[in-house]
Formats: structure tokens, sequence, C-alpha cells
């Protein structure tokens, strides 16, 4: 009896640290949506999509490099480069031309984007599976509350608040970040006061994708790497933000925290359906505040 | 009345026109252009019922498959499961897809454009999941496959009729809810729903109404589906497709009425003929979509009408705008 219960307490706390690192990877792809939601107003549809690149560079990066440790970094670093310049020449080419159009175009755009770039995916890095190794020092696993919990769980733990500090001091301490946080609220006073807007939108659309591409290189290790891995991050992403209150960064984090727990505490009690308990989380909250958690932007 | 002076007499001769043509064209057609027909005729169906709410209604309804993906899988269901006669799973389906609008429809109405949007989006991938993951009900990602289809319109040219009649009788009864008072008033809200809602008109139950009529409709493409393929899968519930069927009006144009049937004729040609020489047949798709965005944001049939309309037809347009 006394050892059944502290084996359930046990299981509990460790599947509540792995939804907490689970939650940090959609907290860090659901921020980049949330920002160009706030800022474009316009919930990207291809941010799975490249979610998924980043995790298909990140390993084409750190094959490139002999897979080893400096690979995996490198990886790290410019896989959610690789991402931005992507976002960087589709929003150029052709999404900036369609900033005074009703915001359904905007939005079936970024469907399109997804529908291309999925297929280049397919293309370029063909429907096999894919995984990369974590380096070593982040590899294994370390004892928590009596069962092995993996190192790099702990390593996404790190990363999660380190990224939410990082995105926090660039809205509201650096000039081009208060600058993004004005035009969410008021675009046309942004522009009245001689800013150019179509770059702010780019810069806030690039960043946001870069999140996204950041996201699918930390995940990498961790799962395998495949085609379709952008449908199930974006309908996460989209319900993150929208029970976090649109454009809202925090309420991003909420939302993760919420979605990634209610997750992996659901799986150890009904495995088969563990992906209605957050939905369920999701309709709960909706009807209780309909606009989100925290305030939007909107 | 109301009706007389809303039914035009030369677009209805057309459309008659049009419907006989296609009641004697089966014994000329190879079978397999039969059931190209048959495809089409159930995906004309489904955007037509989708472009009731998001042409004539304004609202963003981005997870119509949804519905019709739980019309499809209601008949499957009725049809492989139980012993009940055939035709109570053909009105059963509509009926369970309507309810299932009107669930999800009260959640969403209470919200506006694209939070309305995005939360329809979450609602119908609950559907969605429930259908992938329940196995033992659903068949999970394999879906259920050599559903009994009474024979009468089992063979193809069976499904062809079945689906050309059941289509005509839908389209019949949507053009008469687009020209009733309910579908003006419908169309005034789309056009601005906060006069509508200051002189007294009731804007979230007309929405509602609108969804619970369009997923009804959505329901019956679904038995087209069963009749059609003879099987259910669940990508027919999957948001890509769902935004698939919103192109299929964006397409065809959406301010008008038959735009979504050219749409959905367009789109299911082109998967078909231009789909069979490439696999990369999404990124096509894109590439369409992005010439759509650019270059005919009224979708074809309205670029058509603008150009080559007449010019009475034109002005009455511009004014109504």
């Amino acid at each position: 009896m006394e050892s059944a219960q502290t084996f359930t307490l046990a299981a509990l706390g460790s599947q509540f640290l792995v939804g907490l690192s689970r939650a940090m990877i959609l907290f860090i792809v659901s921020s980049g949506m949330s920002l160009v939601l706030g800022v474009l107003r316009v919930p990207n549809v291809a941010h799975g999509s490249l979610y998924m690149i980043g995790a298909f560079s990140a390993f084409s990066i750190s094959t490139l490099f002999g897979g080893g440790t400096i690979g995996f970094w490198l990886a790290l670093l410019l896989a959610p480069l690789v991402v931005a310049l992507v976002s960087l020449v589709a929003e150029r080419s052709l999404f900036c031309h369609l900033y005074e159009r009703e915001h359904l175009m905007l939005l079936l755009f970024t469907f399109a984007l997804m529908l291309i770039l999925g297929d280049l995916v397919k293309m370029f890095w063909g429907a096999d599976y894919r995984s990369i190794m974590a380096p070593p020092m982040l590899r294994g696993s370390v004892p928590v509350f009596g069962s092995p919990f993996p190192k790099y769980n702990l390593f996404l733990l790190i990363v999660g608040p380190i990224v939410a500090i990082l995105l926090y001091l660039f809205t509201n301490k650096t000039k081009i970040g208060k600058i993004s946080r004005a035009a969410a609220v008021d675009m046309e006073m942004v522009g009245a006061i001689g800013i150019n807007v179509s770059w702010v939108f780019a810069f806030a659309f690039v960043l946001g994708c870069l999140l996204a591409g950041l996201g699918g290189a930390l995940i990498s290790p961790t799962i395998s790497i495949t085609l379709g891995m952008d449908h199930d991050i974006i309908m996460e992403a989209f319900l993150i933000v929208a029970i976090g209150g649109l454009g809202n960064i925090w309420g991003a984090l909420v939302g993760s925290l919420i979605f990634g727990l209610t997750q992996s505490i659901g799986l150890l009690f009904w495995p088969q359906f563990a992906i209605v308990f957050p939905y369920a989380a999701v309709v709960i909250v909706l009807t209780w505040r309909p606009r989100g958690l925290l305030k939007s932007v909107w | 009345m109301v009706l007389k002076n809303s039914i035009n007499l030369k677009s209805s001769i057309l459309a008659a026109a049009l419907v006989l043509i296609l009641l004697v064209l089966p014994p000329f057609l190879p079978r397999f252009y039969v059931y190209i027909f048959a495809v089409i005729f159930m995906t004309a169906l489904l955007a037509m019922s989708l472009n009731m709410v998001v042409g004539h209604g304004g609202l963003f309804q981005f997870h119509h498959g949804a519905f019709y993906g739980v019309g499809a899988y209601t008949v499957a269901l009725m049809l492989t499961k139980t012993s009940l006669p055939m035709w109570t799973g053909f009105v059963a389906a509509p009926l369970m897809a309507a309810l299932v609008g009107l669930l999800i429809g009260l959640f969403c109405v209470r919200l506006t454009r694209l939070y309305f949007g995005m939360l329809q989006i979450s609602l119908g991938s609950l559907v969605w999941a429930i259908a992938f993951r329940w196995y033992s009900l659903t068949g999970g990602d394999d879906g259920i496959h050599g559903i009994p289809i009474p024979s009468l319109i089992a063979s193809s040219k069976g499904a062809y009729y079945f689906s050309l009649i059941l289509l005509t009788i839908c389209l019949i009864i949507m053009y008469l809810i687009y020209k009733s008072p309910f579908g003006a008033t419908l169309q005034a809200i789309r056009d601005n729903p906060e006069r509508c809602e200051a002189i007294g008109i009731n804007v979230r139950r007309h929405q509602l109404l609108a969804i619970v009529i369009a997923t009804f409709f959505a329901g019956i493409a679904g038995v087209l589906f069963v009749v059609v393929e003879g099987s259910v899968f669940p990508d027919l519930l999957f948001w890509v497709f769902s935004l698939e069927i919103f192109i299929m009006c964006l397409l065809g144009g959406w301010f008008t009425f038959a735009g979504p049937i050219l749409g959905a004729a367009i789109m299911v040609s082109l998967r078909t003929f231009v789909g069979a020489y490439t696999e990369y047949w999404t990124l096509i798709l894109g590439i369409i979509l992005i010439f759509l965005i650019f270059f005919l944001p009224e979708g074809v049939w309205g670029f058509f009408m603008e150009k080559f309309g007449s010019p009475q037809k034109r002005m009455a347009e511009e004014d109504h705008k």
C-alpha cells in the first residue's frame, strides 16, 4: 500500500517534470506565433512548417559537422537562422505586398506558405525519418523523485526560462522591441510618427519564425524528425495563444504550461486519449474567458 | 411574391438545361469520368454549404471539414455497426452533423472574426482527434472500408445520379434560403453587424442558425462521400482539408451564389489530373493559392462577372458593396 502510493506520487512528479519541459518547447514556438499575431494580427499557419524546417536543418547542420558535440551546438545556433532567412525571403518577396489587404488574405497567404514549405521539405529531405543525438553531456538521465529523468529535458527546463527572459528584455528594454509592441497596439500611430511599419512587420515576422525554428532545433534530439511534425505543433500553438490571449507573450507561457501539464498528466491516467485533456482544458478556459486568460493586445 | 421576384428566369433555364445535360451524360462517358463527376458533385455541395456561412454570413468557418467528416462517419458507422435500415443512416448523418455544428457553434458565435476561426479550428480538431484515436469505434487512421452501400446507388452510375439529384435538390433549397428574408438578414450581418444589432436583429442567433443549416448540408455531403467512395478516413476531418474547401470558395468567388461549384470543379479536376503527374500536389496548390490572393481575390466567377456580366447587374452589385 505504502509503496504503491509513493510509486504513484513519484510517477506523478516525474510526469509533471516531463510536462514542464514539454511546455518549454511549446512556449518557445507559441511565443513566436503570439508575437506575429500581436504585431501583424494574423495567425501564421506556416509556423509549424518553419518549426519542421528548424528540426530538419538542425539534422543537416549537425550531420555536416560530424554529428558530435560541436555539431549539436552549431545546429542549435544555425538552424533558427536558416528558418529566419527562409521567412525573411518569403516576407520581403511576397507577404509584405499584402499588408494593405484584408486580414483573411494574409491568413490564406500563410496557409499557402505552409503548403509550399511542406512540399519543399519533402523535396530536400525526403519522407524518411531522421534523428540526431544530443551531445554526451546531455545524454542519459538523472534520478529525480526516485525515477530516472532525461538530462535533455532538464536542459530544456533551463533553456525555456532563458528564452522567456531574453524575450522580456528584448520587448521591454530595446528600442526595436518597444516599437514592435507599439505597432501591436496602434500601427497607424507608429506609422504617423515616421517609422517604417513594413520593416517593423518584417522584423516581428522573422523573429517569430526564428523562435519556431529554435523550437524545432531544440526538440530534434528527443523525437524522430519527419514530415507531418508541423501539423501537431501548429494546432497546439494555435490553442495555446488562444487560451493565453492573442498576441500576449506571457499568455503563451501560461497557455503552454496548461497545455504541457494537462497532456503529460493525462498520459498517466488515460494514455490512449491523453490528447483529449489539453483540448478539454482549452474548452473550459475559453468558455470561462472567451478572449483568453491574459489581456489580448487586440 | 418574394420568391417570384427573386428567381431569375434566364439563370434558372440555364441551370435546368445544365442539369438535363448532366442527367443524360453518363452513358457517353468512360467510367472514370463518371466517378470524377460524382466527386465534383459531392465536393460542390460541400463548398456550397461552407459558402453559406463564409460568403453569405461573413463567418470565419475554418473547420467545415469536421462536420462533413461527422456526417460521413455517422453514416459509415450506422451502415457497418448497426442493422438499422439503410435510410436511417442517410437521415441521421446530416442531423448528427448539424448537432455537432450547433454544439461547436454555441461556443464559437460568442467570438468574432479570427477568434471565431481559431476556436473552431481547435474544437474541430478535437473531433478529428477522437476519430483518429478511437480505434475500436472508428478504426483510427485506417478508417472504415467496404461500407455496404445499397445496391441501387453502389455502382458508379448509381452514385453519379444519386449525388447529382441530391446536389440539385440541396442547391434549390440553398438558393431559396439565400433569397429568403433570413438570407438577406445574414448578408446584412456580414456587411455591417453593428448596424444590424442596432436595429434589433439578434446577430448571434442568426449566425448560429446559419452554422446549423450549413453543417446540415455538410452532413449530406458526407453521406455522398460514403456513397461515392465506400469508405471513410480521418483525413476528412483534418483541418488542412477544411482550408482546402475554403480555397474552393475563394477560387470560385464567395460573393456569388454558384461560384463555389466552379471552385470545387476546378480543384477536383486539378487534383485528379495534375496530382496524377506529381507527388508535389500541395506545392502546386500553394502556388495556385498565392496566385489567387494576388490576382483574383474575387474568384474566377467574380472575375468573369466583372468583365463580362451585364452592365446593370454590375452596377447593382457595386451599389450593393
